[in-house]
């Protein structure tokens, strides 16, 4: 009976446990193959231990290429899929506007389109319009699929805030602008900042939709891509390797920043109103 | 990245739009909303009529001597003649990943949104993670686990579960493997955020009132998650059965989805009014099954 009790009480996190495994077992293998020295070119399995590739990362000089390219061209669709969708999240949760239902489906669209979709149209119309492919296509099409999300992102993050600081600046003769500059841009900074790391990460990532619309430009995914029928140097498994661990630090210097505002705000809420 | 864990916040009844207002600062919103409203139509809306149009397009045409617009309704029927196999393989392989995913990503979203206590957030990152590094890369990492000489085959063959020259690698159980892996957090996170609003007294009081612990969940626990469970089964679907990267890398051309058809007419063969015709029944089919599921499942405003 107790056995039964305490299995029933555990399965559900053993399984949580396994199938995070799953997801994580991938990327100990990249991390694992970034110090192989494969026995030839399309070999996968691990072979010989060596810190070579980590030593020279950019051994194979287009693949360090089309990581900057790829760097590049995330931070232009970045900035740019940034602004434009803060701006319309503004808009959506502030104001008061004719057609908000066509707006939001055109916000929506492109999340529930598929990225072949996106990718072919989008080829079809430069073809058409007699539009050169290349670096710049690529940043269109990144800022296009970019800016819905960060729409989504910057909404959440104005529709919980609490409207009656505003109030409350106005009300101490702050202007529209100062009340903005003051009280509503740092309130929403964490959800803008949020969608500009999930639009890099997007952007930096895309295989499919830039896939069509590179014309001769490689970027690292498309880079991988092509390496992954002539052989692919196992260099890829350091650029990999690397994203993890600078992500990881990212986000742990988030959490980390977060802890601290939540304690500096409870030890302000916790001190007797007078004193420091 | 962690800003994934935000974006499908499902349910929830959104507050009113604010009321439209008059005089000055009428126009603000308008402006506000141009420059993304303009990119969305001119670089995603007004594609879409072109890839339509390109869809008509006369067959006998090509990419040098140019395309004659004849109205060429035939090339559905056509393209869908030709590649009905591939068609149906998207979506069989995408369901069953589908299926497979809710089996691992339902218990986990609901250990991580219940049962984590103080673990929560590392169990969280855990579950991002693997976004943090390449698609193709990780895609890539399944070919150095599932491979011939690797640990997994060889411990599948001596327990006999695969003959002596059984493989994994460049099968549909690869391939839909793949899928399964890429695209679950797609389908935990938004699960997630509707398990971590339910309130365990709930599952407390139907257990005081003799629910078995599967009639708690079915009557309790399934309904309230229901919105993150749309919300995720979509995430998860709609870009699994586009998929052509884990057909193409784990897999053969046995194995091949309709998104490696597409790219094959638009990059390689170069007949356009045939890869436009097959990516816009791909999206025509997606949406409807969107919409019927949407219907079905009687919710509005998911995404």
């Amino acid at each position: 009976m107790k056995v039964r009790r305490w299995l029933a009480d555990r399965w559900v996190m053993g399984v949580a446990l396994l199938v995070l495994g799953y997801l994580t077992l991938p990327i100990a293998v990249v991390a694992g193959l970034s110090f192989n020295r494969p026995s030839s070119r399309l070999s996968y399995d691990f072979n010989e231990f060596t810190l070579d590739n980590w030593a020279r990362p950019c051994a194979t000089a287009d693949m360090c290429d089309a990581v900057v390219r790829s760097m590049e061209i995330g931070l232009i669709a970045t900035v740019v899929s940034t602004v434009l969708g803060t701006l319309m999240a503004f808009a959506l949760v502030r104001h008061g506007f004719r057609g908000r239902s066509g707006i939001n489906g055109l916000i929506f669209l492109p999340m529930a389109t598929p990225e072949l979709v996106m990718g072919t149209s989008l080829l079809a119309l430069f073809v058409a319009a007699g539009v050169p492919q290349g670096f710049w296509t690529i940043v269109i099409a990144h800022v296009m699929f970019c800016v819905s999300f960060v729409v989504v992102t910057v909404k959440a993050r104005l529709a919980g805030m609490d409207r009656r600081l505003e109030e409350a600046a106005m009300d101490l003769y702050a202007s529209e602008w100062q009340t903005f500059r003051r009280i509503t841009l740092p309130l929403v900074l964490p959800g803008i900042v949020a969608a500009a790391l999930l639009a890099f990460s997007l952007s930096f990532d895309d295989f499919i939709i830039t896939n069509f619309n590179a014309g001769t430009t490689v970027t690292f995914p498309m880079y991988v891509w092509g390496a992954a029928q002539r052989g692919i140097p196992p260099q890829v498994n350091v650029i990999g390797t690397a994203m993890f661990g600078i992500a990881l630090l990212l986000v742990g210097a988030s959490s980390l920043r977060g802890r601290r505002a939540r304690r500096a705000a409870l030890a302000v809420i916790a001190t007797p109103a007078g004193k420091p | 990245m962690t800003a994934l864990a935000h974006v499908p916040t499902a349910g929830g009844s959104p507050a009113p739009p604010p009321p439209v207002r008059r005089g000055r600062g009428r126009l603000l919103p308008y402006l506000l909303l141009l420059p993304g409203a303009a990119w969305l139509l001119v670089f995603f809306a007004l594609p879409l009529l072109q890839l339509a149009a390109a869809s008509l397009y006369d067959p006998a045409g090509s990419l040098s001597t140019g395309y004659a617009m004849t109205w060429a309704v035939g090339n559905y029927p056509d393209a869908l003649q030709a590649y009905w196999p591939q068609f149906l393989r998207s979506f069989l392989y995408s369901a069953i990943a589908l299926v497979l995913a809710l089996l691992m990503g339902y218990p986990l979203a609901y250990a991580i949104a219940q049962k984590a206590g103080r673990w929560k957030n590392l169990l969280l990152v855990a579950v991002v993670a693997p976004m943090f590094t390449s698609f193709l890369v990780r895609t890539l990492a399944w070919k150095t686990i599932l491979s011939d000489n690797g640990a997994l085959v060889g411990l599948l063959r001596d327990v006999h579960l695969l003959g002596p020259d059984g493989r994994l690698l460049a099968t549909p159980v690869a391939v839909v493997l793949g899928l399964t892996y890429n695209f679950l957090p797609f389908l935990v996170l938004p699960l997630y955020a509707s398990l971590e609003r339910l309130d365990p007294r709930l599952l407390e009081a139907a257990s005081d009132l003799y629910a078995s612990p599967l009639r708690a969940f079915g009557r309790v626990t399934l309904p309230l998650s229901m919105p993150g469970l749309i919300a995720g089964t979509l995430l998860f679907f709609i870009p699994a059965t586009g998929d052509y990267i884990n057909a193409e890398l784990l897999g053969t051309p046995n194995e091949y989805m309709i998104g490696n058809v597409i790219d094959s007419a638009f990059l390689v063969r170069l007949d356009y009014p045939q890869g436009a015709a097959l990516s816009f029944l791909l999206m025509a089919a997606i949406l409807a099954i969107v919409f019927v599921y949407l219907r079905k499942a009687g919710t509005e405003e998911v995404l």
